[in-house]
């Protein structure tokens, strides 16, 4: 099914289908969440004594902004005081001298040590290290830890989700294609709804932007603008997932980007990166370098624009939510939760306008890499 | 939270509203002078005010 008589449609397939693999589980840099607590909403001043709810709720957020290894939905206690945890767990799957496949439930949260084919394996600040049969970890001189860590493509909480909209969008968007021709060429069923969005990309998007070959970027344009926007409404659920808020997977998308702006460019792109047209020729050597690096520059910003729109909008959502829990009288909780509905409501247009920008974008770059040669006049 | 790092902050802030309110301002009277083309003045508008916004985060996160 997708391995069509176009080689190009194959490579972005591919790339596309190898893409849950680059993101491991990686959590943060404790200063990158530092920098996102910045953004936060102020903390009320007169909140001596309860500094445990908000370093809970701090903790909580930066477990949010986190990948794991195990699906979990909510946790209560009950009347004596013990733990509950609601979740499936996910599987482990390592290469370490040979393939290792596991539950991570027998990891038990992080409190025990796998085992596996004789090797051991011990949940550490949310990786996986090598170590022995008792679980020991060795820290060098700043607490970090020095085991070895084995390559790591488990199927964490991002990767499942990925998959899940994946299989969401195949079917989705196979039954709407299949709906018009059982129809006579009008589309019926749920599908009906995305089909002036994909007309709106293909005729505002791709047409303008891109030039009379878009036909061949059209399924990546049309991919890429439905996965992010639905990864952004997932994360928006209270199914607690951040698939987008990871640089991982959003470098990952400008990676594919950047290769196929590359890849799929003419002459006249790299013509014009080295030797623009209608410069003089000491600026055009200035500005050779710089418009190499552009090319660099620009899915960077990509990946950054998606990533910290995302993450700014998680973090302060969940904030105003923990207000509610700081206010603990009428007036400020529902003065809170009626912010955090209205910020929640924003949220959801900047799910859809951030798929929007990052498609048009990345028709921008297409379409600059497709130039026509047709200003000859300023040619030397 | 240091001092230098809120007043960065609170610059690359007020830098990114400065531009965006300034887009905003002249897309209004865009629209204001030719209401027919305000579809496309919308999405322009959309489109600058995206990219400032992820310059301001870029540096909001490396601040």
């Amino acid at each position: 099914m997708v391995i069509s008589k176009k080689p190009l449609h194959f490579i972005i397939a591919s790339l596309v289908a190898i893409l849950p693999l680059f993101s491991n589980a990686n959590p943060l840099n404790d200063s990158l969440v530092e920098s996102a607590e910045v953004i936060k909403a102020e903390q009320p001043l007169h909140v001596e004594g309860e500094s445990d709810v908000k370093s809970e709720i701090k903790a909580f957020i930066k477990h949010h902004l986190l990948d794991s290894y195990d699906f979990h939905l909510f946790s209560w206690k009950d009347d004596s005081q013990v733990e509950h945890h609601v979740g499936f767990p996910l599987p482990i799957i390592l290469i370490d001298n040979g393939l290792h496949v596991f539950s991570s439930s027998k990891f038990h949260h992080g409190e025990s040590v796998a085992e596996s084919n004789g090797n051991f394996y011990k949940l550490y600040h949310s990786k996986i290290y090598k170590t022995d049969a008792d679980g020991v970890i060795n820290y060098d001189a700043e607490q970090h830890a020095t085991n070895v860590k084995p390559f790591d493509f488990s199927i964490t909480k991002s990767v499942f989700m990925m998959l899940v909209v994946g299989f969401l969008m195949l079917w989705l968007f196979s039954s709407l294609g299949k709906s018009y021709a059982k129809n006579g060429g009008i589309a019926k069923g749920v599908g009906r709804f995305f089909e002036p969005i994909i007309l709106y990309i293909r005729d505002d998007i791709a047409i303008p932007n891109i030039g009379k070959n878009y036909k061949k970027y059209m399924s990546y344009l049309l991919t890429i603008f439905f996965f992010v926007w639905f990864l952004n409404m997932f994360g928006l659920t209270p199914l607690g997932v951040n698939v987008t808020g990871n640089i991982a997977i959003t470098a990952g998308l400008a990676m594919i980007t950047y290769l196929i702006t590359t890849f799929t460019a003419n002459k006249n792109y790299w013509g014009h990166i080295f030797w623009m047209p209608g410069v003089p020729t000491p600026m055009k050597i200035i500005l050779a370098p710089i418009e190499l690096l552009g090319t660099i520059i620009k899915p960077f910003s990509l990946m950054i624009r998606l990533y910290a729109n995302i993450v700014a909008g998680h973090v302060v959502l969940m904030s105003i939510i923990g207000l509610m829990f700081i206010f603990k009288n009428w007036l400020g909780s529902s003065l809170s939760f009626f912010l955090a509905f209205a910020l929640a409501m924003l949220e959801i247009l900047v799910a859809a306008l951030q798929a929007y920008i990052f498609t048009m974008l990345s028709a921008l770059y297409f379409g600059a890499g497709n130039e026509e040669h047709n200003h000859d006049e300023a040619h030397h | 939270m240091q001092i230098p790092t809120i007043v960065g902050a609170g610059l690359i802030v007020i830098g990114a509203g400065l531009g965006i309110g300034r887009i905003g301002g002249s897309a209004m009277d865009a629209i204001a002078r030719q209401p027919e083309a305000s579809g496309k003045i919308q999405t322009a508008m959309l489109i600058a005010a995206a990219l400032i916004e992820g310059i301001g985060f870029a540096a909001l996160f490396a601040s």
